[in-house]
Parts: C-alpha cells; sequence; structure tokens
C-alpha cells in the first residue's frame, strides 16, 4: 500500500474501481504509448471484462481514457459519444480466449500517419494497472512512474549507454525491465523512474542510432 | 517514521503518544511523503466534499445504473424519513446517505473509493450522519477519516480489500471495521475502544460472500451498503458502552485472511454461485449479455 489515500480513494467516477477507474487508466497509458490519440482503435476484451463490461461502464471508461480524461472526470459516461464526434473510431469486442489474468485488455491503436501500436495490459485491482505487452514484447509499467520506454538493437552495452543518460540528468530508476522476441535483434526496455523524465531525455536518445523507439510515458 | 502492520501497533502509538489514532496515521502520512501536516489535511478534505457531493447527488437521484437494477431508491428513502421515523435520526441517515453515495456509484457518478468503489458508501454514511445529528466540527470528521484509513491499511497489509480476493468481508466487512473505529473515536473512545469496535465489526461479516448479479456493483452491494453502515454504528456503540471483542482486532483480521483463502473462487466476485445464479440473476444477466 502505498499511501493512506490508496484506501480513502481514489475520488473516481464510478461504479468499479477495477472496470471503471483501472479500464480508463489502462486506455490512458495506452495513448501515452501511442503518443497521441488514435483515429482508430480496436479494443479487445477477455475475461471479466469480456463479460461485465457493458454494465460496469468501461466501454465508456475506455473511450475517456483515450480522450485523455481523468477517473475523476464527469463527462466519463458520455465519452463513447465525445469520441465518435472527435472523429475517434473505437471498437469493443469481446473474447473468450483464456488469458493470465482475469481483467485483461487489448488496444490495437492505428493513427492518421498510418502508425500503428498494439498494447496489451491488466487491471490489478484498486484502479492500479499493469501494462504487459507492447507490440508482443513483454514489458512493465504501472503509470504510477516517470516512465521510459525504448525500443533497441540487442547489442552489448546500448542498456548502459541509455541509463547513463538518465544518471547524469540525476534521475533515480525505481523499476526496470528488458525483452526481446529474438537474441541480437530489438529489445524493449521499461524504466519507471522516482524523478520528472524531461523532453531533452527523449532529444538525447531520439539521436541515438541504435534505438528506434523511445517514449516517455508521465505519471498518471 | 512511526510504522504500523497491526491494530495493536496503532493502539500502542497512540498510547505512548496520548493521541487519538488518527494522528499517528495523520502524522505516519506526513513523514511518509513529506508533506506538510496541513496539506495532507487538505487532501483529506477534498475527499470529505466529495462524500457530501455524493451525497447531496444521490438524495436526488433520479437515474438508473446502465443495467436498470439500481436507482432511485435512496431519493425513495429520503422522502420517506423527511415524513416519518422509526428507527431515529442517526441510523435513518446512515441508512439514507450510504444508499445516496453507493447509488451514485452505480450510476456512474463521483464517489471516494472507501476502501472500495462497491463498498463507498458505507464509511460516509456512519460518520456523517453521527457528525451532523452530533452537531461535530468538520476538523474532527476529517480526522475520523484518517482513522478509517489507518485501519483499512492495516486489514489490507494482513487480509485483504479485495473481493476477488477475500469475498464481500475484505470489501463491505472492511468498510464496516473502518467506520466503525472511525465512529467511535468521533464519540471520544479509546484507542482500546476503536480496537474492539473493529473487531466487533469485522468478526460478525467474517465469510460473508461477493456473488453480485450479472458481475455488476449493485446487487447485492447497494443495499449492503445501507447494512454495513448500521452495522458500524452497532459495533461502535457496543464498544463505546465498554463491551470488548473476546478475540482481539488482529486475530479477528487474520481470521478473515484465513477465510477469504478458503472461500470458494465461486464465490469470490466471480458470479459463478450464489445469487448471481439465481433463476432471476441469470435472467438477468442474459439479459445484459444480449
Amino acid at each position: 500500500m502505498e499511501s493512506i489515500f490508496d484506501i480513502i480513494g481514489p475520488i473516481m467516477i464510478g461504479p468499479s474501481s477495477s472496470h471503471t477507474a483501472g479500464a480508463l487508466k489502462l486506455a490512458r497509458i495506452a495513448r501515452a504509448i501511442f503518443g497521441d490519440t488514435p483515429s482508430e482503435v480496436r479494443v479487445n476484451l477477455y475475461g471479466s471484462f469480456a463479460k461485465t463490461y457493458r454494465g460496469h461502464g468501461s466501454d465508456r471508461a475506455i473511450a475517456a481514457g483515450f480522450l485523455g480524461f481523468s477517473t475523476e472526470d464527469e463527462r466519463i459516461p458520455d465519452a463513447i459519444n465525445i469520441a465518435f464526434k472527435m472523429g475517434v473510431k473505437i471498437e469493443f469486442v469481446s473474447s473468450n480466449i483464456f488469458v493470465d489474468h482475469p481483467n485483461t485488455l487489448e488496444f490495437e491503436m492505428v493513427g492518421k500517419s498510418g502508425l500503428s501500436i498494439t498494447v496489451q495490459g491488466i487491471s490489478v485491482g484498486g484502479g492500479n494497472v499493469v501494462i504487459k505487452k507492447i507490440n508482443n514484447y513483454e514489458v512493465y509499467l504501472t503509470g504510477n512512474y516517470e516512465t521510459l520506454i525504448t525500443c533497441h538493437k540487442d547489442h552489448p552495452g546500448i542498456i548502459a549507454k541509455i541509463t547513463q543518460v538518465i544518471s547524469s540528468k540525476n534521475i533515480n530508476i525505481a523499476y526496470m525491465y528488458v525483452s526481446r522476441l529474438e537474441k541480437g535483434k530489438d529489445a524493449m526496455m521499461t524504466i519507471e523512474t522516482d524523478d520528472y523524465i524531461s523532453s531533452d531525455i527523449y532529444d538525447i536518445l531520439s539521436s541515438f542510432s541504435y534505438l528506434n523507439f523511445v517514449k516517455i510515458v508521465h505519471k498518471i | 517514521m512511526r510504522s504500523f502492520s497491526t491494530i495493536s501497533d496503532l493502539i500502542s502509538l497512540a498510547k505512548e503518544n496520548c493521541s487519538n489514532i488518527s494522528e499517528i496515521v495523520l502524522s505516519y502520512e506526513t513523514q511518509k511523503t513529506q508533506k506538510s501536516k496541513k496539506e495532507i489535511l487538505e487532501i483529506m478534505n477534498q475527499r470529505l466534499i466529495v462524500m457530501r457531493n455524493s451525497i447531496e447527488k444521490g438524495k436526488k437521484n433520479n437515474n438508473y445504473s446502465i443495467s436498470k437494477m439500481v436507482g432511485m431508491n435512496a431519493s425513495k428513502f429520503y422522502s420517506f424519513i423527511s415524513k416519518n421515523s422509526f428507527l431515529g435520526k442517526i441510523v435513518e441517515k446512515a441508512i439514507c446517505y450510504a444508499l445516496s453515495v453507493s447509488e451514485v456509484n452505480a450510476c456512474m457518478g463521483l464517489i471516494v473509493a472507501c476502501p472500495t468503489a462497491g463498498s463507498c458508501g458505507i464509511l460516509p454514511g456512519a460518520i456523517l450522519s453521527v457528525s451532523e445529528e452530533m452537531g461535530l466540527p468538520d476538523e474532527k470528521v476529517v480526522l475520523s477519516l484518517f482513522t478509517a484509513a489507518g485501519i483499512g491499511m492495516v486489514i489490507g497489509k494482513n487480509a485483504s480489500l479485495a473481493g476477488a480476493v477475500g469475498g464481500c468481508q475484505a470489501e463491505c466487512g472492511s468498510a464496516s471495521a473502518m467506520a466503525a473505529g472511525a465512529v467511535l473515536e468521533l464519540l471520544g473512545g479509546t484507542p482500546e475502544q476503536v480496537g474492539h469496535a473493529i473487531a466487533l465489526a469485522l468478526k460478525n461479516y467474517l465469510g460473508l460472500v461477493c456473488d453480485p448479479v450479472a458481475g455488476l456493483v449493485e446487487v447485492p452491494c447497494v443495499k449492503r451498503n445501507a447494512f454495513a453502515a448500521i452495522h458500524a454504528l452497532v459495533a461502535a456503540e457496543l464498544a463505546f458502552a465498554g463491551i470488548e471483542s473476546i478475540i482481539p482486532p488482529d486475530e479477528v483480521i487474520l481470521a478473515a485472511y484465513e477465510i477469504g483463502r478458503l472461500m470458494p473462487k465461486s464465490l469470490k466476485e466471480t458470479s459463478e454461485a450464489g445469487l448471481a445464479k439465481t433463476p432471476t440473476g441469470k435472467r438477468i444477466e442474459s439479459l445484459m449479455n444480449a
């Protein structure tokens, strides 16, 4: 338990901290990973989400997350209409495929430029969430910390170069996670930090040739 | 840092410092976050404001939830008690407020989860009915929320606050124990009495299952919030009268953990048994999935 305000809190739009507030937070982090509001999203709902999403308003909460609303925003019940008016197409698909965690969501996001990213995450209770996958790479991020996400060449010393940039700004790393699909190809890394990650870190890392994806997801 | 992991830690820290449990929890949070007491009190005060707003909204609510299972009962009860009185003001207000907040939650309104959204009506129902009827100042009410938070933290640490892990005893049971302790501090009880109030409230909700119809936080949750608020008041008054729980609060919490572990998965928020699988429950579920 982080704080007493996790017990008396969060302040949120009901009815469910895991299925409403958690669903919103997952969509909001997915949007931040995408970098902007996508123009089209296919939402795959698994487990308990597949069965109960309408009654819990998870669909409205997810639309609200893609619009960048907070879990306290009283526009959440109307978010599907607002998203529609803004030209964001969101499709909800219930899946009966078995998944490890009963509260799993997957977002297939497509942007106007053609950029497409798929993000999968779980709602673990009390409005807390974990993003578990970005484009098939295993990741770990919660949105409770400042997070740096990189996709880089799986070569010796590259992680050290990235963390050197972070340490040069006196930023403390809280958690980190690295995974790859195949040895020697690309690897995905998530670094959660205690301190604010400013855009100059993005600028420095973006200039590195061995990185093909850099994203900062601010604390939500 | 004045850290605590049991109710008995909270009681001894309060006694050592000649203070209430609320003060111990407040100073824990200030030291942990490095924020000033004033800032932390203000964050809690904001939560109290949201609780009051949910009550006001719920009393006049004329909406139904998406499933249509919940709605209009808080306003019905409010207009009833405006003209009639059977149980007395404190009890009637506690019922009305708990129903209001819980109904607002089911209808996608703004609430404070305490500790969860499904049990969000219990604490405001109990503390605000008491403080209004006894004319207690807001500073005291805000402090009582710290007592409730400390109790919730201990239960979360040593048992669970999630229906999926411990059944409803973990949600409405914990909320009721938190509310019982908070009310007792409002009444001016000692830290030991707060401990007995927690034990009495939680003990009587041990084994309560989580079997919501169609998997939604509505039936039986909303009306159960009203019962659990009164349940907290009963525990608080018993303890204030000097009645003690034979089993100490920390042992009751460990029993809640054990019972939650032994409870079948079908009765822990999966809606695979109990009320969810009654003929009416199944009919509502199939309508929702149509």
